[in-house]
């Protein structure tokens, strides 16, 4: 059973999301970490580059296979983690920490976003 | 697929070791334990324990068992020596790779085949067909079975104190009846990561106490199919339903040398394989490295550098965890096939630069 923080939401695509001062903080959760397994490749969007909630901003490869990464939330990218695209296991080791991987502006809450249980919930249904 | 998912007779294990399943040809096999690029390493460094359950046995027993694998297979069965084993083919009528096989000389009148789980039930079927006209038993015996694989450099060191077995006299390509922890097991120095080692056809009451004492070793650890995918990859090995499908010959997939054409009886697909052995294929089966992160995967085309025309199509590809840059297999025209040539590929629509290179990506240090 993976981790499911309970003060992050998160998105259907298994993104997780927290906003501090309107700011989001976004990664990918530890269910979707290991799902992907070892992840050797990440290619994040850029600072200064706009996102929309729901669209592929970039790509996560494993040993095993690829897969879009899509921004949970929309507006402009402020910072990319760097630890995560210099050391891509970081994601696996720490998904909800030093593994995050990018933040965006974004213009008040954010909406369309799911509470940890309705993301357990959701797992739960794809098993 | 059937609703009924098959379980091994190790899965209580894997469970308890937090394995990772994955549906695999009606079987739930461990996909990964720990992370695929530590089992990867272990296996290349060290050595890795997997279950393979999931592959196929078919036993044929009896005077003529060894004519009728010259019948139903591309390679000349009857002549393996007992206790030697070969890689072969069973191809269709039209000379198409119905699935490639390991061939077990088990005993003067008996031999086991190994094929892919995905095949197993017909490679069984075509066995039983094959052999009607022949003295022989064909017997599904995939149930009898669990497959147990030590794979890497300290394998035998692993092995050697738990097999009365002296494992350095067992040579590559053959297999004992011994004992392992105990249990009767048919070891065989086979494998599929490019390394060597070893797989022990084991009861399936007896897996997790063979399982048990091979996996009590420091030096290894479990290892599931993700990493093996990729070990098979690096080591230029073709995986069923990617570099060999019912569509190529051995030939074309340029694997003829184990079509026996020089063998005195007749066999499915003779002649159809005659014809395709003096043509050339119009594509051969070729390595690919890339200097980008990102990986060519099964299915992306190929493509000339010059004016994106498409010449051919990735079978398996995957970021190599040994080397450090991503590995490809394709099919290209023959023409653009050579080693050093630099061709593209379409990576989700970026087209990358990537050079031809000999198989396989990696040889072990013997």
């Amino acid at each position: 059973m993976s981790t499911i923080p309970d003060n992050l939401r998160y998105s259907a695509e298994h993104e997780w999301v927290a906003v501090t001062d309107g700011i989001a903080r976004i990664g990918i959760t530890e269910f979707a970490a290991e799902s992907l397994g070892d992840i050797v490749y990440v290619q994040l969007p850029e600072e200064g580059e706009s996102v929309t909630a729901g669209e592929p901003c970039g790509e996560l490869e494993s040993t095993k296979s690829v897969s879009d990464l899509f921004s949970p939330v929309t507006g402009e990218v402020v910072d990319v983690n760097p630890a995560a695209a210099d050391n891509p296991a970081a994601i696996n080791d720490d998904p909800f920490g030093e593994g995050w991987l990018f933040t965006v502006r974004v213009d008040g809450d954010p909406d369309g976003l799911l509470d940890a249980d309705e993301y357990a919930a959701l797992i739960k249904e794809g098993e | 697929m059937g609703t009924d998912i098959r379980h091994t007779p190790l899965h209580d294990v894997h469970t308890r070791l937090g394995a990772k399943f994955t549906d695999f040809a009606g079987w739930q096999m461990p996909l990964r334990y720990t992370g695929d690029v530590a089992e990867h390493t272990a296996v290349r460094s060290c050595a890795g324990l997997f279950d393979l359950t999931h592959m196929g046995e078919i036993v044929l027993s009896g005077p003529q068992a060894g004519q009728a694998l010259d019948y139903a297979l591309v390679g000349h069965a009857s002549a393996i020596g007992v206790g030697r084993a070969r890689y072969t083919m069973i191809c269709a009528d039209d000379g198409g790779i119905l699935d490639d096989l390991i061939v077990y000389r088990t005993g003067e009148q008996e031999y086991l085949v190994v094929a892919n789980a995905s095949n197993a039930a017909l490679v069984a079927g075509e066995l039983v067909d094959r052999a009607e006209d022949f003295d022989t038993e064909v017997r599904d015996a995939s149930a009898d079975y669990a497959l147990i694989a030590v794979q890497g450099p300290k394998a035998t060191g692993i092995l050697a104190p738990l097999t009365p077995t002296d494992l350095a006299t067992v040579k590559y390509y053959a297999s004992y009846p011994t004992t392992v922890a105990g249990r009767p097991a048919l070891l065989a120095r086979t494998g599929y990561t490019g390394e060597d080692g070893f797989e022990l056809f084991v009861a399936p009451g007896d897996a997790e106490a063979v399982w048990a004492a091979v996996a009590a070793s420091d030096d290894i650890i479990p290892c599931g199919l993700s990493c093996r995918d990729t070990l098979r990859l690096e080591a230029g090995m073709p995986l069923y339903g990617n570099e060999l499908t019912a569509e190529l010959t051995p030939y074309a997939a340029g694997l003829g040398r184990v079509v026996k054409l020089d063998k005195p009886s007749d066999f499915v697909g003779r002649a159809a394989l005659a014809k395709a052995s003096a043509e050339t294929p119009a594509r051969k089966l070729v390595g690919l490295v890339t200097e980008s992160r990102r990986s060519p995967r099964h299915g992306y085309p190929v493509v000339d550098p010059a004016d994106g025309a498409r010449i051919g199509e990735i079978t398996s590809g995957a970021p190599s965890p040994t080397l450090g840059h991503p590995v490809a297999m394709a099919y290209v025209d023959a023409d653009r096939a050579v080693p050093g040539s630099a061709l593209a590929v379409d990576i989700r629509g970026t087209i990358t630069p990537v050079d031809v290179v000999e198989l396989p990506f990696y040889r072990r240090s013997s």
